[in-house]
């Protein structure tokens, strides 16, 4: 039982992830959307919980079930629902729909056609005793300082550019 | 990873969720008497001596009440969202230690669980705490709902921010994200008399930690998603019988996690004076814990029965003028002072 | 190892599912035993009492937007701080160097938000009205503002 648990946790959370995107980007109400794509990430966060990641499951859900989506959640509640209902759904732009799924399927389809030589087995992280946490800050604070440091800088044009595009008239 | 495990740990949460709703009925009970006393009033007494059954009668008479859909609504966000209230507003309650490592037949009975990443899981559940808000405002298709949901998320997302601030001074201290560990952080005390709560070195983060929770449960002097005198009821306007009392339930329950959260975080937990013989100390780390947790929800009606509500953009100015920068600079402060006291 | 590991997360699995029932079992229970009797008025949406006008659905302030997209932004910094937070006793002086130097890179961000008005509600600038009378009880203050007298709206044109 102990051995099988974990793949049936994998395959569970992977059928959830599949099946709330498909349905993520097939109603028309776009709030429906919205809460099955909070589904869907909430899957991928438990994905990250089944590799032992539990500092990124946590971030999954704080930054984009806490944070992200529920800007996506402002701007379509005040969406006129009767109105977006009569739009075309589909952009109709199958055509590069249709090169770029080939092209992860043809890649795919070579991964799985090669076998088990084709895939490189991850050891879930925190193999060691310590808790995840702390292996990602020892990453980030010792390892990768510099790209660290950078991220702020990333923050800072991230906000600037967000009161440049909303804000009309600037001081 | 056996049957056993499970079913005690099945037996472990139906008791805590048990005790926890009893509390949250009780905590009603308390904040209307104690209001009541604070304005010259006697609060319920008529449903059984002082009225304490008056929340048992309060449940009956909202379960057997209509509950009225409104025609316009959204019908699946519409029944959703109260339930996403309750059931975010409960979770939280899976990582808090009720008292000391006690095991029972292998497991641990104070505690539902101990994750190494307690006060992230505590972050992210009540991150999703928005949604039953902002759906239950949207799917009402009432302007007052969609104003009230709206307001109440740009308010909750706000001191968000405040919060998790103010909390990085206490994980400054401890060094872990356990709860737990958090609280066996703060055994032992300065001369022997003043505990060694975390209070003490961070009471500005502390007062931070409380006032943006006051704000992130909606309670007065936030409670501008209902502010009652603009928006009738806020986000649950629409909402009548059980689905109505389920929101209250997510509020009620929201503080009493807010109280044991401000327990463990900042008043030692369970600790406290132990003595007696060795049933009694099983106890009585759980009645400290009980009492601070009290004390907490006093503080809370104490609030409420003494300000008035702010307005919106005030209350907006609070979190992201002063509110947040005070929690940044404490924490900026306390991680100066450990670095001094860990020496170079 | 793993065994340990997931031991940790099925409590909390039970537990969603717990309270998940609950909160099912609440909503059936009172569609049970309530009583049903709709009505046109008792169904529409409450507007005080008069008809309801128009859909709910209208557009709003942008600043809603603003404040969750820098909510965000504040948030993933915050985040950040949480894995430095707890390994912080080994990088002492270092880390608390490291941390100021981040904040330091956000915070003229802050700063400009903050000159932009984006945390200021109001569109009016309130700091130009005049000052509002002071509160006088009757019995404690002999002075009676002026204000009082204009505010009534019928007290010139009737004679």
């Amino acid at each position: 039982m102990q051995s099988v648990l974990p793949s049936l946790f994998f395959y569970a959370l992977a059928t959830m992830i599949l099946v709330s995107a498909v349905v993520t980007i097939t109603r028309r109400n776009a709030v429906h959307s919205v809460i099955w794509l909070i589904s869907t990430l909430l899957g991928i966060a438990g994905l990250f919980l089944h590799q032992h990641a539990e500092f990124l499951a946590a971030v999954q859900v704080i930054v984009y079930i806490g944070g992200i989506t529920v800007l996506f959640l402002f701007v379509i509640m005040l969406v006129n629902l009767d109105e977006a209902a009569k739009k075309k759904q589909f952009a109709g732009q199958w055509k590069i729909v249709v090169i770029c799924a080939g092209a992860l399927l043809a890649e795919l389809g070579f991964f799985i056609f090669k076998g088990a030589e084709g895939f490189y087995f991850a050891e879930p992280a925190g193999g060691s005793l310590q808790p995840n946490t702390q292996l990602i800050a020892l990453a980030l604070y010792r390892d990768y300082l510099l790209p660290f440091e950078l991220a702020s800088l990333l923050l800072l044009v991230a906000m600037i550019g967000a009161v440049v595009l909303a804000k009309k008239d600037l001081k | 990873m056996d049957l056993p495990f499970l079913l005690y740990t099945l037996l472990k949460i139906v008791v805590v969720v048990f005790a926890l709703l009893t509390a949250v009925a009780y905590t009603v009970w308390f904040e209307r008497k104690v209001v009541a006393h604070m304005q010259s009033r006697w609060g319920p007494t008529r449903v059984g001596p002082y009225g304490l059954l008056q929340p048992l009668a309060d449940v009956i008479k909202l379960i057997t009440k209509e509950d009225i859909t409104p025609s316009g609504v959204f019908r699946l966000v519409y029944l959703a969202a109260p339930c996403l209230a309750v059931i975010t507003a409960l979770l939280v309650f899976a990582v808090i230690p009720f008292g000391p490592r006690t095991e029972m037949g292998g497991i641990d009975i104070f505690q539902i669980t101990d994750l190494d990443i307690g006060l992230l899981f505590i972050l992210s559940v009540s991150s999703m705490g928005v949604y039953g808000i902002a759906l239950a405002g949207w799917s009402s298709n009432s302007k007052y709902s969609l104003l009230g949901g709206l307001r109440s998320s740009a308010q909750m997302i706000s001191y968000e921010l405040a919060m998790g601030l103010s909390i990085v001074g206490v994980v400054l201290l401890t060094g872990s994200l356990s709860l737990r560990q958090v609280v066996d952080n703060q055994s032992g005390s300065w001369w022997g008399i003043i505990p060694h709560w975390n209070v003490i070195p961070q009471f500005i983060g502390f007062f931070c930690y409380f006032v943006s929770a006051i704000a992130e449960t909606n309670r007065l002097p936030f409670d501008l998603p209902e502010a009652e005198t603009e928006l009738v009821a806020g986000y649950h306007t629409e909402y009548s019988s059980m689905r109505f009392a389920m929101f209250f339930l997510a509020e009620y329950t929201n503080m009493t996690a807010v109280s044991c959260v401000a327990t463990v975080l900042y008043f030692g937990g369970w600790s406290g004076p132990v003595f007696g013989p060795e049933a009694l100390q099983t106890v009585l780390p759980l009645l400290w814990f009980f009492l601070k947790v009290l004390a907490f929800l006093f503080v809370y009606v104490w609030i409420r029965g003494t300000l008035p509500r702010f307005r919106y953009d005030q209350l907006m100015a609070f979190g992201w003028k002063f509110l947040l920068p005070l929690a940044l600079a404490n924490m900026v402060l306390t991680s100066f002072v450990q670095a001094v006291r860990y020496g170079g | 190892m793993s065994n340990g590991y997931f031991e940790n997360y099925i409590p909390i699995l039970l537990l969603a599912g717990v309270v998940t029932l609950l909160a099912v079992g609440m909503l059936l229970l009172s569609y049970l035993l309530g009583p049903r009797r709709p009505s046109k008025e008792k169904l529409a949406a409450y507007e005080c009492g008069v008809m309801p006008t128009g859909d709910a659905r209208q557009r709003f302030s942008v600043k809603f937007y603003l404040v969750a997209m820098v909510f965000i932004l504040f948030d993933v910094e915050v985040i950040f701080l949480y894995p430095w937070a707890v390994i912080f006793h080994e990088l002492r002086m270092l880390g608390f160097i490291q941390m100021i130097l981040f904040i330091g890179l956000v915070l003229p961000g802050f700063v400009y938000l903050w000159r932009q008005g984006i945390f200021d509600w109001s569109e009016t600038d309130t700091s130009e009205w005049p000052d509002t009378p002071p509160v006088t009880l009757p019995g404690v203050s002999l002075v009676v503002p002026n204000v009082v007298q204009e505010a009534t709206p019928f007290s010139g044109g009737s004679q």
